[in-house]
């Protein structure tokens, strides 16, 4: 079959090899050719001109499996707001701060970002009042033996919209500390993930 | 009125491959044991980091190292293909990053043991963008097969690792390249966690004429479809 002969034969866009999304892979032991230790930094290019009222944060944690052994292989990526709660405009300014970061956890299964505080952040384009979700930050898991990377939101304790955050709300209570970020000191957010068993992180299908 | 988000595509299971692979032995302790919760799309899932060359510079020829005199090893390739979405839309722009072996099997990598020699004018990490119609291309040498300890002379096909960005964060993925032919494939736990055989074989790339430059490197063609949009936006729920 030729390609194209089929889109066009048939204006409705039927399920075809084309059109199905690809699958997933694991990222495998060797994925760290693509880490680059200073993207774990999203306020690199900034310096100290931070954006106007910016806070610049850490976050950081360990990774742990089903067995409670230290996950030393893992890439750990995020992705959030900036500090007035937006995201970059595709067609906007590429040297606008953004909020993503990729972070390999060490030998001792950790993983250290520094970013800045993300705003509350609407859930559509022009969302208002109730429809505003609690600051938060994306997290996607990537390692050896997990064939498609993992998905949660890391929240930060004692932040008032938290109680109204329509996904923290969807979490049964019991298991949403496992979202939430605590302060080990000030500006220093720690979260601990665990992939399986006793704890096991609130993980997500985006 | 209600706003809308017009969130991604949930993907075919069959297509995709569990988290669960017993097959898969580091699966065991990594995957997680509590379903998934189910995350609607808000702007966080259906935004996207914006790269360019010049923040993320361009590294389209893999067989040579920047001020580097030699030539890796191996036999050269071409590697091209198109990224779209699932509604056939062209995703420009976007980062791709790829990782690889080298010719002889063997990863640059402080982790890989494999008795398997380095090539001291190979990296095996690549970084292009895709352009106005979704295309990518790459100058690389095919990677060797490697052994692997997943189970009794094991061994982990041909392939090229990729790592893909959408326009949302929700279409974000990693994957790997696979090639025609290669025996390795039906012996491979983790090509043959996808259990669809249509999906699977979409990972493989397809020898292509079109691609091969004379005197120069075969071509291969690899097509990457990310994840397309609900064709019915969500409503946002308002408690109001
Ligand atoms: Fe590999």
């Amino acid at each position: 079959m030729t390609e194209g002969t089929a889109s066009s034969a048939t204006p409705e866009l039927a399920p075809s090899e084309a059109t199905i999304a690809s699958a997933h892979q694991t990222a495998g032991p060797y994925w760290h050719l693509v880490d680059f230790p200073e993207w774990a930094d999203t306020t690199r290019h900034f310096a100290d001109a931070l954006p106007d009222g910016a806070e610049r944060i850490t976050v950081s944690g360990t990774l742990r499996d089903g067995n409670g052994d230290l996950v030393t292989d893992a890439m750990v990526e995020i992705w959030h707001a900036d500090p007035a709660g937006r995201y970059p405009d595709q067609n906007g300014d590429p040297t606008a701060f953004q909020g993503y970061g990729r972070c390999a956890t060490d030998k001792g299964g950790r993983f250290r970002f520094v970013t800045l505080k993300p705003g509350p952040v609407p859930v559509g384009p022009h969302s208002q009042g109730n429809a505003m979700q609690a600051p938060h930050i994306a997290l996607a898991v990537f390692a050896r033996g997990l064939l498609q990377h993992l998905s949660t939101r890391l929240y930060f304790e004692g932040e008032a919209l938290n109680a109204a955050d329509p996904v923290l709300k969807a979490v049964p209570e019991a298991r949403r500390g496992t979202l939430l970020a605590k302060p080990a000191r000030p500006g220093e957010w720690t979260l601990d993930l665990r992939l399986q068993g006793e704890g096991e992180t609130v993980w997500m299908a985006v | 009125m209600s706003e809308v988000v017009h969130g991604y595509r949930r993907p075919n299971e069959a297509h995709q491959p569990p988290l669960n692979s017993p097959a898969y032995g580091s699966t065991r302790a990594r995957h997680p044991q509590q379903p998934l919760l189910e995350l609607p799309h808000t702007l966080t899932e259906t935004s996207s980091p914006i790269f360019t060359p010049a923040r993320y510079p361009e590294v389209a020829d893999l067989t040579v190292l920047e001020n580097g005199a030699g030539h890796a090893m191996g036999e050269r390739i071409i590697v091209a293909g198109r990224l779209t979405d699932e509604d056939g839309r062209p995703v420009r722009h976007a980062m791709v990053e790829v990782w690889q072996a080298n010719a002889a099997g063997r990863y640059n990598h402080e982790g890989d043991q494999h008795d398997a020699p380095l090539d001291p004018n190979f990296r095996g990490m690549g970084r292009v963008f895709t352009d106005e119609d979704g295309w990518y291309r790459y100058l690389t040498i095919r990677p060797g097969a490697y052994p692997w300890r997943n189970h009794h002379n094991a061994w982990r096909p041909n392939h090229i690792h990729y790592s893909l960005f959408g326009q949302g964060f929700a279409q974000r993925m990693i994957t790997q390249m696979y090639f025609p032919g290669d025996p390795l494939l039906p012996l491979d736990p983790i090509f043959n966690t996808v259990s669809d055989e249509a999906a699977r074989n979409r990972l493989v790339s397809r020898f292509d004429l079109d691609i091969t430059r004379p005197e120069h490197a075969l071509g291969y063609r690899f097509d990457i479809v990310l994840r397309g949009r609900e064709a019915t936006p969500m409503e946002e729920n308002h408690h109001d």
